[in-house]
């Protein structure tokens, strides 16, 4: 955040008649800036960030801590304060275990397949190529398509009568992918690193541009295998969006909403694909549980700040 | 960020001139092999969405994946408009989507301009601000929301209840400021010396020379609210006010099991809800740079 450290850095001292000024004009830029108008450019966005993030996050947390429902409009109830005995109960929960449990299946597979195929077909694209923006567009198509519309066509493709299982004949797991509680969950991070791949390969892209070319040149020079390169210069040189991009995958894991609902009728069978935010929209808006959820949601954001927080100390240590 | 920066420079230079790393033309076979098998398996479900949803009767054999004239009909698109009607559906969709464009391009751009040029008290504090919304997932968000925007505030079932929690997209906010930090400092010393208002030096000096990122932050906008499924299924329980999306989502989940061919009627709408955003990707994938949205989201 260099940019933002030192504002104004672009500033020109020749614009500035200080000693004419007027002491009022002086005063107000003192309190106010340079350019006090920036404050009513901004204020319709600062407006946005109070009204529809700041205060309903105050509200999540004012709302996990209190017992809390939904009445009708203008109906005031006690919402007394219950201490942690929310947090308490989504602690014991099973559900909310199992839901975790699914999550951290989920990142297990979708994590390392992302990471691994996202450079690999990134390296693939650096290079004069033909059809570039063949590849390109083909591997955004998906990133940028909704995942309702995706997910119509693989449950079309994984039914159990579906072509892929048509293709696999007596292979295909009996009870079929989305149905079968050992597969649903893995073929939601498969679906969801397919569907995601595409941004992240152009996040890889960009880096492999700022790898120093004399780098691969001198490993070629040693006479370093195309694989030797690929450990010794490529991945040191992509390091950091490596950690971006398994930071944007844990958020991403953590956000699953869509696919349990959808692809896993409900993050079926027996909740074995259920994901916490399902649990978030079940109990709290279906079940009219919010406290609950808030609580939930809660705990969901300590555990991704937490896992980020230890990607910056690792980095740091490596770096 | 500074390393996000510096790819930005590189590849604003040139996206798409090629960088020959390897040593001997012969040796990128292995390239093209890899991106071929790759392109297949993304293009190949889109693909197959147009073959099933041009079905009579379902196919589900391997050969079904090839196009056969005499199984052909355009009966499945007939079949999911009469169930979710897909004008209106579409209709719906465009308002919350358009309106999440217009929110962001003009307050966006306005609050992208005033954190990157304008020096004013509590600049740091919108900033800081900024990155923490792109910080705390929206899931988080998602009980209280509903809790201040249909409950309270009885938004529920409008189109400005869907619209409010996106209105001003905080990445395309980021974006702006990056391109317009990126302008000369002088040009805007000179511009406020010929006495020009802010908004002036914004509308005719600086808006017109950051017209790409415009565009880029634009697409990105735009597959938001499009592609979004649970806020506004959330918000709207009336279906002549659901966008394609929720409409879809909710005849997958419920009312598939009585059409005839139900494969074919979810692919018709599912080709349907994606042509807009492959033909954006098609017409403007050059302006898809990714460290754009890297440095958006890494801030």
């Amino acid at each position: 955040m260099t940019s933002a450290a030192a504002p104004g850095k672009h500033r020109s001292g020749a614009t500035e008649p200080m000693a004419t000024e007027p002491m009022v004009r002086r005063f107000g830029r003192a309190v106010l800036g340079r350019q006090p108008i920036g404050m009513i450019f901004g204020a319709p966005y600062l407006l946005f960030i109070v009204v529809l993030f700041a205060y309903p996050l105050g509200l999540a947390v004012y709302m996990s801590f209190h017992r809390y429902f939904f009445t009708a409009p203008g109906v005031s109830v006690p919402r007394p304060f219950v201490g942690l005995s929310n947090y308490a109960a989504v602690f014991s929960d099973p559900a909310v275990r199992q839901s975790f449990l699914n999550l951290l299946i989920f990142l297990v597979i979708n994590v390392p397949f992302t990471v691994v195929l996202s450079l690999l077909l990134a390296t693939a694209l650096n290079a004069a190529i033909p059809f570039r923006a063949f590849f390109r567009t083909s591997f955004l198509a998906p990133y940028v398509t909704a995942s309702v519309a995706m997910i119509g066509v693989w449950l079309f493709m994984f039914s159990s009568g579906g072509i892929v299982n048509s293709a696999l004949g007596p292979l295909a797991p009996v009870p079929s992918w989305l149905v079968n509680q050992k597969w649903a969950m893995p073929s939601i991070a498969i679906y969801v690193t397919w569907k995601g791949l595409g941004f992240y390969i152009l996040l890889y892209l960009a880096a492999l541009q700022a790898v120093p070319k004399e780098l691969y040149e001198a490993a070629v020079m040693d006479g370093a295998s195309w694989w030797h390169r690929l450990l010794s210069v490529t991945v040191p040189g992509v390091r950091q969006v490596t950690t971006l991009v398994t930071l944007l995958a844990v958020i991403t894991g953590a956000n699953l909403f869509t696919e349990p609902y959808l692809l896993t009728g409900g993050g079926g069978p027996n909740g074995k694909s259920a994901s916490p935010v399902l649990l978030i929209y079940q109990t709290g808006i279906e079940q009219n549980h919010p406290d609950f959820a808030s609580a939930l949601g809660i705990i969901l954001v300590i555990g991704v700040l937490l896992i980020a927080g230890i990607q910056q100390l690792v980095q740091r240590r490596q770096a | 960020m500074t390393q996000m920066a510096r790819a930005t420079s590189e590849v604003a230079g040139g996206s798409d001139r090629a960088m020959a790393i390897e040593p001997r033309a012969s040796r990128s076979w292995w390239r093209l092999i890899v991106l071929l098998f790759g392109a297949l398996v993304f293009i190949f479900p889109f693909y197959y969405m147009i073959v099933g949803s041009l079905q009579k009767t379902e196919n589900t054999s391997p050969s079904g994946a090839l196009p056969n004239p005499g199984n052909m009909t355009l009966h499945n698109y007939g079949q999911i408009n009469a169930a979710i009607g897909l004008g209106k559906a579409i209709i719906n969709s465009g308002i919350f989507t358009g309106g999440v464009l217009l929110a962001t391009i003009v307050f966006g751009v306005l609050a992208g301009y005033a954190l990157a040029r304008l020096s004013f008290r509590g600049r740091g504090l919108l900033f800081a601000l900024t990155l923490l919304v792109l910080t705390v997932p929206f899931q988080l968000l998602i009980v209280p929301l509903y809790v201040l925007i249909a409950r309270n505030y009885g938004l529920a079932n409008s189109y400005l209840g869907m619209i409010a929690p996106f209105a001003i997209n905080s990445v395309a906010v980021l974006i702006f400021r990056q391109y317009f930090l990126q302008l000369p400092a002088e040009m805007f010393d000179a511009a406020r010396m010929d006495g020009a208002s802010e908004l002036r030096i914004l509308r005719h000096i600086a808006i017109p020379l950051v017209r790409p990122a415009l565009l880029t932050a634009m697409l990105l906008t735009f597959i938001g609210p499009w592609n979004e499924f649970l806020w506004p299924f959330l918000i709207t329980k009336e279906q002549s006010l659901q966008p394609l999306a929720v409409a879809m989502a909710n005849y997958i989940d419920n009312v598939a099991a009585t059409a005839a061919n139900p494969y074919g009627a979810i692919l018709a709408g599912a080709c349907v809800l994606a042509a807009p955003a492959v033909a954006l990707i098609i017409a403007f994938q050059r302006y898809f740079v990714s460290t754009n949205i890297g440095s958006g989201v890494k801030g």
